[in-house]
Order: structure tokens, then C-alpha cells, then sequence
């Protein structure tokens, strides 16, 4: 039970958690843009700020800020891991 | 006798990329064109020993995977183009981030330097970076600037002049991949050499078809009918 609550989608992230990402359900030119950004599972992102409507959301993720829509950080997959 | 070399100059966008162009051709630049190509990039001249070498700054990039114009333009130059020695411009405050390029060129060429630009920064941010390993580990020579302060250039320049003379060989660190790719790679592989011979990178070109990166092929394909036509 533990476990599977720790499961989120960036999307869902709160400002100042912690995410290591496990899955992308993204293909094609977008999901090789995201890789190359950083956005690779095993790597931690955190939720840096949201907007005042919630999208986009900015995210620190290998030591560069970088804002995603909606339409992709609902489709990127981590675990929540934070102290 | 003077001898004439090409030097590509890749890196991420805001490495410090033009600050080394600028610093080595000086004033000596021009806006080159390539055959074929609606391309104008940047191109500068400078002597070293007895050569003489054009640089070519390419469009700074993450990645040659050709998501956008720049990066399809930097990927064919190094593959199509084939400088003697391309130079990977890294910001050594983010060097997680860049080496991403940094394994992407030394898949595709053998002939290149990693310069680890903006020492300083990082130097002043605590980190430190044992270019040593790195130089072990990756198998092509890794060299220390910043290229603002002039600093760590004399020993790129001899680099330079020792691996497009041959004195120095790289052996280029190769991504292994998971199972089931490295086992489509050796599959394609020898069918992929006997066309691509040594006009191109074979086991990038298999990692090309698996992507299904047509558009390259199509554009190979044309190079090799030149080439033989």
C-alpha cells in the first residue's frame, strides 16, 4: 500500500517534491526532446513552481529549469521521494 | 609545408561555444555555405605550428537526434562533412547535462576533443572535475578551459595539432545498449558495413535504422549514389 502511494505523475507534483521518474508514456520526436532535456527514468526532478493556472509547470531536472504542459507532465510517471 | 585541417565546434547552447570561436580565428571569420545545403554557418581561419585550420562554429544543440533544423545541421556536418577534428564544447557547471552530446558525437566520429569550458565558474561553485578519469573513461582527450580568461588554450591547441596529425588515436567510449537492441545491432550490422563501408559510421547508422530515421536514410542513400556515380 505504501508503495503504490508513493507513485505520481510530475502533473501532480507539489512545489518542492521530489521525483524520481520511472516512465514516459510519450513517443516519437517528443518523447527523444524530453530525453535529451533530461527527463530519463532514474533521474530526480523537482517540482520548482506551478503556474497560477497549474500549467505549465517549471521543474529542475539535471541542473537546468524546464517548463512542461500539461499535455506531456501528465504523461511522465515518478515516485515520490521525498525526505 | 603547411597542411590544411577543418575543426567542427559543437556544444549545448551557452557553453561558451562562440566565445572560443571568437578567441581562436579573431577576426579572421567568414559566413560559409555548404554544397547542396541552404546553410550559412560560421567559419574562421587561424594558423597553429606549421597548419593551417578552418573552424566551424555549428549550432549549439542537446542532441544530434534532429529534432529541430539545428540539430539536423550539426548532426550532417560531423557525419556528411567529415572534419579532421570535431571539438565538444562542455559547460563544466552542467556537465551531466551536456555529456548527452559529448556520447552522441563519439558515436558518430573517432577524430574528437571534449573541452571542458568555463572552468572558472565551476571552479568558483566548488566543483571539481578530474579530467584525468574522464579522459580514461570516454577514450578521447579531455582538455580544461575557460575561454574567457584564456586559460588551458595552448594545450587544446597541441591536442588539436596531435590528433589531426595522427600522434594521438581516440578510442571513443561506445553506449552499450539493452539486450535486445545490441542484438538488432549485430544483426544489421554487417549489412549496414558493406554499404556504408568506411564512409560512414556502421554501428550509428544500425542505431539510425532502429529509430526509423528515414529522412537520413534517404539522404545516405543519395550520398553513396554520388559517390559512386
Amino acid at each position: 500500500m505504501m508503495t503504490e502511494s508513493k507513485k505520481i505523475k510530475l502533473f501532480n507534483g507539489k512545489k518542492g517534491d521530489f521525483i524520481r521518474l520511472t516512465h514516459l508514456d510519450i513517443d516519437g520526436v517528443m518523447r527523444r526532446r524530453l530525453l535529451d532535456l533530461g527527463f530519463v527514468p532514474g533521474a530526480v526532478v523537482e517540482v520548482l513552481r506551478k503556474s497560477p493556472l497549474g500549467d505549465p509547470i517549471a521543474f529542475r531536472v539535471s541542473q537546468t529549469s524546464i517548463a512542461l504542459r500539461k499535455e506531456e507532465s501528465l504523461r511522465i510517471e515518478g515516485e515520490l521521494i521525498n525526505p | 609545408m603547411t597542411k590544411s585541417f577543418r575543426i567542427a565546434l559543437a556544444g549545448n547552447p551557452n557553453t561558451g561555444k562562440s566565445t572560443l570561436f571568437n578567441l581562436l580565428t579573431g577576426l579572421k571569420q567568414h559566413t560559409g555555405n555548404w554544397a547542396g545545403k541552404t546553410v550559412d554557418l560560421k567559419a574562421g581561419t587561424f594558423t597553429f605550428k606549421t597548419n593551417q585550420y578552418e573552424m566551424i562554429d555549428l549550432p549549439g544543440t542537446y542532441s544530434l537526434f534532429s529534432n529541430s533544423k539545428d540539430e539536423e545541421i550539426a548532426r550532417d556536418y560531423i557525419v556528411f562533412e567529415k572534419p579532421d577534428v570535431t571539438l565538444v564544447v562542455l559547460d563544466a557547471t552542467a556537465l551531466e547535462r551536456n555529456m548527452n552530446l559529448a556520447l552522441q558525437v563519439m558515436e558518430i566520429t573517432d577524430r574528437l576533443i571534449i573541452c571542458i569550458n568555463l572552468i572558472d565558474e565551476a571552479e568558483k561553485m566548488g566543483i571539481k572535475i578530474n579530467e584525468k578519469v574522464l579522459m580514461k573513461r570516454l577514450g578521447v582527450p579531455v582538455i580544461k578551459i575557460s575561454a574567457r580568461n584564456k586559460s588551458g588554450i595552448p594545450m587544446l591547441l597541441d591536442t588539436i595539432d596531435r590528433v589531426v596529425t595522427g600522434a594521438i588515436q581516440c578510442t571513443p567510449y561506445q553506449m552499450t545498449y539493452d539486450e535486445e537492441t545490441e542484438k538488432k545491432i549485430a544483426l544489421l550490422l554487417p549489412t549496414v558495413e558493406k554499404i556504408s563501408g568506411n564512409k560512414f559510421p556502421a554501428r550509428w547508422l544500425s542505431l539510425r535504422l532502429l529509430d526509423g530515421d528515414t529522412n537520413l536514410l534517404q539522404q545516405i542513400q543519395q550520398k553513396i549514389t554520388i559517390m559512386e556515380g
